[in-house]
């Protein structure tokens, strides 16, 4: 399909060549979200990361919305936002009128994800909606940004709304046939641009990367620097397909436990093990594919942004 | 079939204590497991020690019918007991449980049995599965005969998802198939990926609606095409 304008400055990036860096950002069960404000003016600061994506009730927990976080992070902040939206929650009427009102706040990139199950989060008696899957939400905003319509065809008046619209791809699926298929269906119905899962595997990333090649659109890996041994186990343990490797999870345990009462020196210390695991992985990602750019999950970890992209 | 599981003995008790006659009714129609004349006896025999604790009297009559989703079959049946008892306590699915209380309108029927899902039996693994959620959009030609409606807890129609692992589902802890793994291996075996790469649009949640009718005689058009032939 032909390519949509760049209505993001991210997509413009992208396609200008340059090798991009997103960030994330990720809103709790929370009244105030001042933390997620904070950690997007860190990732500002750094120069290096041009969007955030903003969370859509992760793990099928009930969280403080997207869209609203998302307006906040450009306005107050003045960082892009990608405004992750699951079909977890909402069926087509309810997307639909988010997105318009979304796009009237001036919101530019949309995540289109089918989102963690209502069965994983902490309401798990609640009805999952599923009315839409994902890649009908990538089909439904092409519809509205590319014809100006509803589903239905119905006309949206006052003009077109302006987004471009990215979905997810997982580089740890297991069988991955099916995965990379499934990329191709989303990009086939309008996906301008591609975020993929955390990747711990260099040679595996590198030829998940080769395999989505074929589309032509392009993929920002994703990339999860781990701030304590407890969340590396944590994602080790709980998150589908992921292992993180051993020497990382050794290395961060050991600096954890030979810096104990000395809080400066463990951070240091846990900082060291996480640039020696990825500086030399996001060079030779960057030297060696044709990725557009990282995809840094590096959630309440704003003191790595600056030396782990400093000579990007 | 339709997969069915019996409610907690407290629940049943709760909802016919205020009677001291009641009929017991099982079911020999489709519902699994099987839920006749003895399941019937049991029940009522538990449901009378339950009203004995608590120092009451239950008289009951434990009796089965063919199918209780049929009108004919079930009031033929039931129609020489009803004077005598002031509640009925159906075994059969929520459908024999609606029948009953459509065709004898003077005593209300009780389930006591919650219908599951229409599914099939796993003799050799012990287990039923959901086979398929009457969507009213059959998807099965297009998936390899696998339904993504009734096997993917996301219910999509361009899966997978991100939450397989293995060919696992993320939902029940990487216990049950990704039924979009096994549509993808079973399109693979027989050289139909063409299928699986298609894109299929949103669906069509009108159809599936309730409350949902279709004549008998006329199982094309349904009720609101009728009404708008008469109308016209």
């Amino acid at each position: 399909m032909p390519k949509r304008p760049a209505y993001s400055n991210l997509v413009k990036v992208i396609r200008d060549g340059k090798f991009v860096i997103t960030g994330e950002l990720e809103p709790e069960k929370d009244y105030d979200i001042g933390h997620v404000l904070h950690s997007a003016e860190e990732m500002k600061k750094t120069g290096k990361i041009i969007a955030a994506n903003v969370t859509d009730g992760p793990q099928g927990d009930a969280y403080t919305c997207s869209m609203v976080p998302c307006y906040l992070v450009q306005e107050k902040v003045g960082l892009e936002a990608i405004w992750q939206m699951t079909v977890r929650d909402r069926n087509r009427i309810a997307l639909f009128g988010d997105i318009l009102g979304g796009a009237i706040l001036g919101l530019k990139n949309l995540l289109a994800l089918t989102g963690d199950h209502t069965a994983l989060g902490d309401h798990q008696r609640a009805r999952p909606v599923y009315d839409l899957d994902s890649t009908q939400l990538i089909d439904l905003v092409s519809k509205m940004v590319d014809d100006g319509t509803d589903l239905e065809g119905n006309e949206i008046r006052g003009g077109r709304p302006q987004l471009n619209v990215g979905c997810a791809a997982n580089p740890n699926s297991n069988p991955r046939e099916p995965e990379i298929l499934k990329v191709g269906r989303k990009v086939e119905v309008g996906a301008d641009f591609i975020q993929t899962q955390t990747s711990f595997d260099v040679d595996d990333a590198k030829e998940f990367l080769k395999e989505l090649e074929r589309f032509n659109t392009p993929v920002l890996l994703g990339l999860f620097p781990i701030k304590n041994y407890g969340i590396a186990w944590y994602f080790n343990e709980n998150i589908p397909g992921v292992s993180v490797p051993k020497e990382f999870l050794t290395a961060l345990k050991k600096a954890e436990k030979d810096n104990k009462g000395n809080k400066q020196a463990k951070y240091d210390a846990i900082d060291k093990v996480n640039l020696e695991f990825y500086v030399p992985f996001i060079k030779e990602i960057k030297k060696t594919t044709k990725a557009a750019g990282i995809h840094c999950m590096a959630v309440h970890y704003e003191r790595l942004f600056q030396p782990l992209l400093k000579d990007l | 079939m339709i997969i069915t599981k019996q409610k907690d003995i407290e629940e049943i008790y709760d909802m016919i204590k205020p009677y001291s006659k009641i009929l017991v009714a099982g079911c020999d129609g489709c519902c699994q497991p099987p839920r006749s004349i003895n399941e019937a006896k049991v029940l009522a025999q538990m449901l009378e020690l339950k009203a004995r604790s608590e120092g009451k009297e239950l008289k009951w009559k434990a009796i089965t019918v063919l199918r209780q989703c049929d009108d004919r079959i079930a009031a033929t049946t039931l129609r020489p007991f009803i004077e005598e008892y002031d509640a009925i306590v159906s075994l059969a699915c929520g459908l024999g449980v609606g029948m009953l209380n459509r065709i004898i309108p003077t005593i209300l029927t009780f389930p006591a049995q919650n219908s599951m899902f229409g599914g099939v039996e796993n003799n050799s693994e012990n287990y039923f599965a959901e086979y398929c959620e009457t969507c009213g959009e059959c998807l099965l030609g297009v998936t390899g005969g696998i339904c993504p409606m009734a096997g993917c807890a996301k219910n999509l129609s361009n899966g997978p998802c991100g939450g397989q692992v293995e060919g696992k589902c993320e939902v029940g802890g990487y216990i049950h198939d990704c039924a979009w793994v096994k549509i993808w291996e079973r399109l693979k075996k027989f050289n139909r990926l063409d299928l699986f790469t298609n894109y299929r649009p949103p669906r069509n949640y009108r159809i599936w609606s309730s409350p949902r009718f279709i004549h008998i005689y006329e199982s094309s058009s349904n009720i609101e095409e009728k009404k708008k032939e008469e109308n016209v």
